[in-house]
C-alpha cells in the first residue's frame, strides 16, 4: 500500500527480532500505519506477533531494523519515555490501589495537580461506564470490569498509541463480544490508533481496519478484514482466515488470470490462479464451504465434481455436511438450514457446485499448516 | 461430635485415639519446659523450685522481686538495652539487603542464580561456632570486635537469609506483568518499584525483618565471641548469670522473652492474615 511520507504515523521498516542471535522469531517486518488506524496482528501462537508488540513497547529490544513514530526512531527510546498506553492480557491492575487510584498512576507520574487528576479520572470512569467504582479494588471487580479499566488507564494520560494485547483472551464469549464493540466504540470517539495482537480470528475481522497476519516470523498477508477473506494471498492466510476446502491436482494450463486444474479420478475444475503458479505444477484449490452448493440447486455455478457423502451435522443455523473426494480428503459443505437442505444416506453421491470467482488455486506448499481454532 | 464412619473396627478407633495422645505427648513435651518456667518467676524465695506456698496457691509465696531486680540491676537494664538496640539495628540492615537480594535473584536474567542464593543462604547452614570464629579473626583487622557496628553486621549477616527466604516467597506470586505496566503508564523503573513491587511484598519483608531481629535476639555464640562487656546482650547475660549467681532473675527474664516472642508471632500471624486478604482480592 501506497502512502505520501507525512500520513505515516507509524513505521516498521524490516524489523528483526532474535533471542539467541542465530534464530530470527520476527523476520523482517515491515509496516506503514497511519494515525488513528485499528491495525491487528493475527497469527497462531509463537508467530512473532506478540514479539513485535513487546518490541513497539519497549520491553523487547530490536535486533535490526528502526521502529519510528511520526519519523523518528522509538529504538533507543525507554519503555516510560514512549507514552505508549498497553492493555495487558491479564489486565496488569495494581491490586493495592483503587480504580482511580489506578487511572491516577500515569497522571501524578506525569505530574499532573489532584484536583485535574479528579476531573480527568471522572471523566473517563464515566466512558467505560464505571462511574460509581472508583472507590473499589480490582479485586472486587468482575473480569468484564477489570478489562474496562485497564482499557480506560491505557487511554487516561492520552497516549496516541495504544497496543493491546490479546486483552479479551480472558473473558468468556459474550463479555468478549461485548468488549469488541466497546473497544471499537473508544476507538472510533477518542480516534487514537491501536496495534492490537490476537489468535482469535473473529475478534480480528470484527474490529480492524487491517489484519497482518504472521506467520514463522513472516507477515504473510496485510490487508483489510475483507480482502483477506475474499482474495487471501496463499494458501496459509486461505486456511487460517476461516473454514477452507483444499483440493489438491495439477495446473494443467493458465489462461487469462484463470488455471485449469485436473483433479485425479474427478475431471478438471477452473479456479482464480494466485500468483506464483506455474503450469504444470502440483496446486491446491480453496473453496469456502459456504460457497459450496449440492446439486440440485438454483444458485449459478462454473464447475461441478462428484464427491461420497460421509456425514450430515446439524448446527442450528446452518447445516454441515462432509463428502469424501475420490483421492480420500474431505470436502465440508455449508447449508443454511432452510427447507432445501438436501437428505443423504451414507455412501450417496453428491455433486457439490460452484463459481470459479469463489474459488482460487493455490501453488501446493509441502505442509499445509493445522487449523486454528 | 462426628461419629465414626461405619466400616470403622475398634482397631481404627483405638488408632484414631492413640493419634491424638501421641500428639498432645509431643506437644506437651516441647511445651511444658516453657511454661513452667513463668509461674517459677515469680516464686518469693531464691528457688528453682515451686514451694509449699506456692502449691497451696498462697498469694505470700508470690512476688514479683525478680523483675524488680531486673530493672534495678544495671547490668540487666544495659543488656535489655543492648538486645533492643543491636537486634533492631540488626533487622533493619539485614531487611535492606535481604529485599534487594530476593528481588534481583528473582530477576529472570540473573546469572549464578543457584550458586548466589546458596552463598547467600549459607549461615543459617554453616554451624554457628564456625561463623563465629571466623568472624573474630576477620573482623580483629577491621577492629570491629567488642562494638556495636561489628555486633550488627554479624547479626545481619546471620538475618539476611531469614529475608531473602520470606521475600523470595512473596515474590514467586508477583505478576511481572504489573511492572510492565508500571513502565507503560510512564514510570521509571526505581519509581514503579516504590510504588507497585514493595507494597505487594511489603507483608514478607516484614515477616522476614521480624525473623531477622528474633535471630539477633536470641542469638548467644556470636555475642560470646564477638561482644566486649559494654555489648552484653540478654542471652549473654543470661549466661553468665547461669554460672555466676543462680536466683530467678533469669526465669523473670525468660519469662520477659517468651512474652516478647508470642508478640512476634502474633504479628506475623496478623500480616499473613493480612496479605492473605490482599492476595485474595487481588
Amino acid at each position: 500500500m501506497l502512502k505520501t511520507q507525512d500520513s505515516v504515523f507509524l513505521e516498521f521498516d524490516n524489523v528483526k527480532k532474535s533471542y539467541d542471535q542465530k534464530n530470527l522469531v520476527v523476520k523482517g517486518f515491515n509496516i506503514a500505519v497511519e494515525q488513528g488506524e485499528f491495525i491487528t496482528l493475527l497469527g497462531p501462537s509463537g508467530s512473532g506477533k506478540t514479539t513485535v508488540l513487546m518490541m513497539l513497547a519497549g520491553f523487547e529490544s530490536v535486533t535490526s531494523g528502526t521502529i519510528s513514530i511520526r519519523g523518528n526512531s522509538i529504538n533507543r527510546t525507554a519503555p516510560y519515555k514512549r507514552n505508549i498506553g498497553m492493555v495487558f492480557q491479564n489486565y496488569a491492575l495494581f491490586p493495592h490501589m483503587t480504580v482511580a487510584e489506578n487511572l491516577g498512576y500515569p497522571l501524578s507520574v506525569r505530574g499532573m495537580n489532584k484536583t485535574a487528576q479528579r476531573d480527568r479520572i471522572a471523566e473517563y470512569l464515566k466512558l467505560v461506564e464505571l462511574d460509581a467504582f472508583g472507590d473499589r479494588y480490582p479485586g472486587q471487580l468482575s473480569g468484564g470490569q477489570r478489562q474496562r479499566v485497564a482499557l480506560a488507564r491505557a487511554m487516561i494520560f492520552e497516549p496516541t498509541l495504544i497496543l493491546m494485547d490479546e486483552p479479551l483472551g480472558a473473558l468468556d464469549k459474550k463479555l468478549r463480544e461485548q468488549m469488541q464493540y466497546e473497544i471499537t466504540r473508544l476507538h472510533e470517539q477518542l480516534g487514537f490508533t491501536v496495534i492490537y495482537v490476537t489468535h482469535d480470528q473473529t475478534e480480528a475481522l470484527s474490529m480492524s481496519n487491517r489484519i497482518a497476519v504472521f506467520n514463522d516470523g513472516i507477515v504473510q498477508q496485510c490487508a483489510p478484514p475483507a480482502e483477506l477473506y475474499e482474495r487471501p494471498a496463499n494458501a496459509f492466510v486461505a486456511e487460517f482466515i476461516g473454514e477452507n476446502n483444499f483440493i489438491k491436482g495439477k495446473v494443467d494450463r493458465i489462461e487469462g488470470g484463470r488455471a485449469v486444474v485436473s483433479i485425479p479420478g474427478e475431471g478438471t475444475i477452473v479456479a482464480e490462479a494466485a500468483g506464483g503458479l506455474v503450469e504444470g505444477a502440483n496446486s491446491v484449490v480453496s473453496i469456502r464451504p459456504e460457497k459450496l452448493f449440492i446439486h440440485p440447486t438454483t444458485h449459478d455455478h462454473d464447475n461441478e465434481i462428484e464427491a461420497k457423502f460421509i456425514a450430515r451435522i446439524y448446527v442450528g443455523d446452518f447445516i454441515r455436511y462432509y463428502f469424501r473426494l475420490a483421492d480420500g480428503s474431505e470436502i465440508v459443505v455449508k447449508v443454511l438450514n432452510d427447507l432445501s437442505a438436501p437428505e443423504f444416506s451414507e455412501g450417496d453421491t453428491g455433486r457439490l457446485q460452484w463459481l470459479i470467482s469463489d474459488s482460487i488455486a493455490f501453488p501446493d506448499q509441502a505442509e499445509m499448516p493445522e487449523t486454528m481454532g | 461430635m462426628r461419629g465414626f464412619p461405619e466400616y470403622f473396627t475398634i482397631w481404627h478407633i483405638a488408632g484414631h485415639y492413640a493419634l491424638r495422645a501421641m500428639a498432645f505427648l509431643v506437644l506437651a513435651f516441647l511445651i511444658l519446659p516453657i511454661l513452667v518456667i513463668i509461674p517459677l518467676s515469680f516464686n518469693a524465695e531464691p528457688f528453682f523450685t515451686f514451694t509449699q506456698g506456692m502449691l497451696a496457691l498462697d498469694p505470700e509465696a508470690y512476688s514479683l522481686r525478680w523483675y524488680s531486680e531486673i530493672l534495678n540491676d544495671q547490668k540487666w537494664t544495659l543488656a535489655i538495652w543492648n538486645s533492643f538496640v543491636i537486634g533492631i539495628a540488626a533487622a533493619i540492615l539485614a531487611t535492606v539487603l535481604g529485599t534487594v537480594a530476593a528481588v534481583g535473584l528473582a530477576s529472570p536474567w540473573m546469572p549464578f542464580k543457584r550458586i548466589i542464593t546458596a552463598l547467600l543462604l549459607s549461615p543459617m547452614i554453616v554451624p554457628l561456632i564456625i561463623i563465629a570464629a571466623g568472624m573474630f579473626f576477620f573482623y580483629t583487622s577491621f577492629g570491629l570486635v567488642g562494638t556495636y557496628p561489628g555486633l550488627i553486621i554479624a547479626h545481619a549477616a546471620l538475618g539476611v537469609p531469614f529475608v531473602i527466604i520470606t521475600v523470595t516467597a512473596t515474590l514467586t506470586g508477583f505478576d511481572r506483568t504489573l511492572f510492565s505496566a508500571g513502565l507503560s503508564l510512564g514510570a521509571s523503573p526505581i519509581k514503579v518499584f516504590w510504588d507497585v513491587v514493595i507494597p505487594l511484598i511489603r507483608p514478607g519483608v516484614i515477616s522476614g525483618g521480624l525473623f531477622a531481629f528474633v535471630t539477633s535476639f536470641d542469638e548467644v555464640v556470636l555475642v560470646l565471641f564477638l561482644a566486649g562487656p559494654e555489648q552484653r546482650t540478654i542471652p549473654r547475660q543470661m549466661f553468665s548469670g547461669l554460672r555466676e549467681q543462680i536466683n530467678p532473675t533469669i526465669l523473670a527474664v525468660a519469662t520477659l522473652l517468651v512474652v516478647v516472642s508470642i508478640a512476634l508471632l502474633v504479628t506475623l500471624e496478623f500480616l499473613r492474615r493480612r496479605s492473605e486478604r490482599l492476595r485474595g482480592t487481588g
